[in-house]
């Protein structure tokens, strides 16, 4: 295992920034951290548990031009923007990472592939930092990944006294690590570094998920869903902050001349999302909307991708504003459903 | 279909903005293709759809009317519902538009192959039920016997009607017209389409059913199907959800874990028995 110095790396940092798009996590002044291009290592926050918003934002962002188009003599023209080009991403929490291999599989499915989201993707180097002290919030690791889970990621870094433990995980990632001074990591280094992944691993384990998703199975019709969603404001706070969540609207802006098809994020918890010219809603009320919620992420997404559409990362359990907890809330269908046959 | 970005329409040119029905909601539009290459790039089967792209308005997914076996040209027949539809109806001759398909799953029409076929449709949602009918007479000779009940609440409501007139006079076609409310000069039946079915749908046996209409008129005819003895892999549906992107990936159209842009629209009763019951 190599290690990097911390001021080898803010070097290196400095110097990647001049040459390529660099994102990495920044202080506001009201101390929210978030990514933003940065131009060197100095702006980059030293401490934080997790981004306030998750990343997929730098790859699926809230608003985006599809492409614009003039209507001439000859029928509509149409104008794709330039594909944003290489960058990397530094410092992002195992949690999101995984939540983009996620995506992945959403954007490019099995009929059709998104060249936005995409070509963002196959552009971008993802160095990531594993979390020493995981969020009272986080449980990465009941759901599959974990505080240094490296699986997502092109390099993971993990901290160590003066320095970084630096493990490349794909040749994007050797090869951006090419450019670093490094060292070999030394016995006593790697023992104190797994000790640490094992204790955050631990306490990101919070969720015992064991049976839910056979009892979702069954659970469609369940009166838990009456109950679970009394106090949700369908404010869809919870879905624009989950790395995961991907829906997104289509609207045109412009005149029959000229103008542009932008795509907007959306909530499949808003009462207009799935409502019909006709006035018929399938999901009229917050029960069959927030049950939607649960059921994409631990039921649908496992049978058409098979894996659990939350990377644990806690945010939607951070910011709702009635504090309605995923976490209770799967609680709530382990404790009083019934594994079942489906539907 | 762009291959590179589904995202990206092909320009088309309006033909012809025709008004099919006596209140005026209903109108087809007859779509041309402005590049040659579109338009052997646009390969597609009856229960299909597409999104039309109303410049200044936005796009709306439409059933195509037409059947590939009318080349050059794609029908839509469109109801007047909101802000895309009202535009369309606005338009005039001559317009440029675009369209992106052709998605969703069409109806199976090669397992139809040797097997006899009752269409039955009511409103609006006869569509793409037209694009079959025409798809199976222009290949006559694949298909056993071909039945169509078609049903609206009164005479002027009924789509294509001289196209119906023709169909009426071929031998080769069983077409059981019906409305709600007779009037002057119909010489149609008068009834629901449910009680219609239940009299002039064939046996079962080596028989596929396929149903596009209103949510009532499906809910009633379904159990006379069953009553009849067709099993659920062989009664088709079209559903309609709203939808964005039709491939899949803006979330909304799911029931269950299938989404019935990408995964439909077309379904068997089976395959939707073992989806919630969620649309
Ligand atoms: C697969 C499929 C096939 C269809 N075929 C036909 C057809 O052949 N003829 C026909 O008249 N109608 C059809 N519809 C319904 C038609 O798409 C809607 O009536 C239309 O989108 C309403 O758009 P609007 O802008 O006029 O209404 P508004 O209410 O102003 O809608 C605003 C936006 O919401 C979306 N939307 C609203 N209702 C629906 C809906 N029911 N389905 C999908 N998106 C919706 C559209 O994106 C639209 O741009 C079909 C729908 C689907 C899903
Ligand atoms: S953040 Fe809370 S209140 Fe808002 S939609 Fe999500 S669960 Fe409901
Ligand atoms: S559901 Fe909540 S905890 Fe899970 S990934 Fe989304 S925001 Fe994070
Ligand atoms: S319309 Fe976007 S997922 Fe079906």
């Amino acid at each position: 295992m190599k290690k990097v110095k911390k001021e080898d790396l803010a070097a290196f940092l400095d110097r990647l920034a001049s040459t390529r798009t660099v994102y990495a996590p920044c202080r506001d002044g009201e101390g929210t951290v978030d990514f933003q291009r940065v131009t060197g290592a100095a702006e980059i926050a030293d401490t934080y548990g997790n981004t306030r918003l998750s990343i997929k934002r730098l790859f699926l962002p809230q608003t985006e031009t599809l492409f614009s188009y003039r209507n001439g003599e000859d029928g509509p023209v149409f104008d794709v923007p330039a594909r944003p080009g290489p960058a990397v991403v530094f410092g992002l929490r195992p949690c999101d990472a995984k939540s983009l291999g996620m995506l992945d599989g959403v954007f490019a499915n099995d009929q059709y592939t998104d060249p936005y989201f995409t070509g963002r993707r196959a552009d971008t180097v993802l160095v990531g930092l594993g979390c020493v002290e995981p969020c009272s919030t986080c449980f990465c690791t009941s759901v599959g990944g974990g505080p240094f889970d490296p699986s997502g990621l092109d390099v993971l870094l993990s901290e160590v006294p003066g320095g970084y433990l630096a493990e490349a995980r794909t040749e994007a990632g050797a090869s951006l690590l090419g450019g670093v001074p490094l060292l070999d990591a030394g016995s006593d280094e790697l023992a104190a570094a797994a000790a640490v992944k094992e204790e955050a691993t631990r306490k990101a384990d919070t969720l015992p998920l064991a049976g839910l998703k056979e009892r979702l199975d069954g659970a469609f019709d369940h009166p838990v869903w009456a109950k679970i969603p009394e106090k949700c404001l369908d404010c869809g706070i919870c879905t624009f902050l989950c790395p995961t969540c991907h829906c997104f609207d289509v609207c045109d802006e412009g005149t029959a001349v000229a103008g542009s098809r932008v795509r907007i994020w959306d909530s499949c918890l808003f009462p207009l999302y799935t409502l019909h010219a006709s006035g018929h809603n399938p999901r009229p009320t917050g029960r069959e909307r927030y049950r939607q919620r649960v059921m994409h992420k631990f039921r649908y997404f496992v049978d058409r991708l098979g894996c659990t559409a939350c990377v644990g990362c806690g945010r939607c359990v951070v910011n709702c504003p009635v504090n309605l907890d995923i976490r209770q809330v799967v609680g709530m269908i382990r404790d009083q459903v019934e594994a079942g046959i489906r539907p | 279909m762009n291959r590179e970005n589904p995202y990206l329409p092909v320009p088309m040119r309006l033909e012809k903005n025709f008004v099919e029905t006596s209140d005026r909601n209903i109108r087809t539009f007859t779509l041309s293709f402005l590049n040659q290459a579109d338009e052997e790039a646009f390969r597609y089967l009856p229960g299909q759809f597409a999104e039309v792209f109303v410049p200044g308005k936005g796009e709306s997914p439409f059933g195509m009317a037409s059947s590939p076996t009318e080349p050059g040209r794609l029908k839509f027949s469109v109801n007047r519902a909101g802000v895309v539809t009202t535009a369309l109806h606005e338009l005039t001759e001559g317009a440029s538009l675009g369209v992106r398909g052709p998605l969703g799953h069409p109806y199976p029409v090669e397992p139809f192959k040797g097997k006899n076929v009752v269409i039955i449709g009511g409103g609006f949602a006869f569509s793409t039920l037209r694009a079959l009918t025409v798809y199976l007479l222009d290949r006559r000779a694949d298909y056993g016997n071909i039945t169509v009940v078609y049903g609206a609440r009164s005479p002027g409501l009924l789509l294509y009607k001289e196209e119906l007139a023709g169909w009426a006079q071929r031998d080769d076609l069983n077409l059981v017209t019906t409305v709600d409310r007779g009037e002057e000069g119909w010489t149609g039946r008068v009834g629901f389409v449910p009680a219609v079915t239940k009299e002039v749908a064939p046996p079962p046996d080596n028989t596929y059913a396929v149903i596009c209409g209103p949510p009532v008129m499906i809910k009633f005819t379904l159990p006379v199907l069953r009553e009849a003895g067709y099993p659920d892999e062989r009664i088709i549906m079209n559903l309609e959800m709203r939808m964005k992107c039709g491939l899949g990936m803006c979330g909304r159209c799911n029931i269950g874990e299938k989404y019935v842009c990408k995964d439909g629209p077309v379904f068997t009763l089976a395959e939707l028995g073992r989806l919630p019951n969620e649309f």
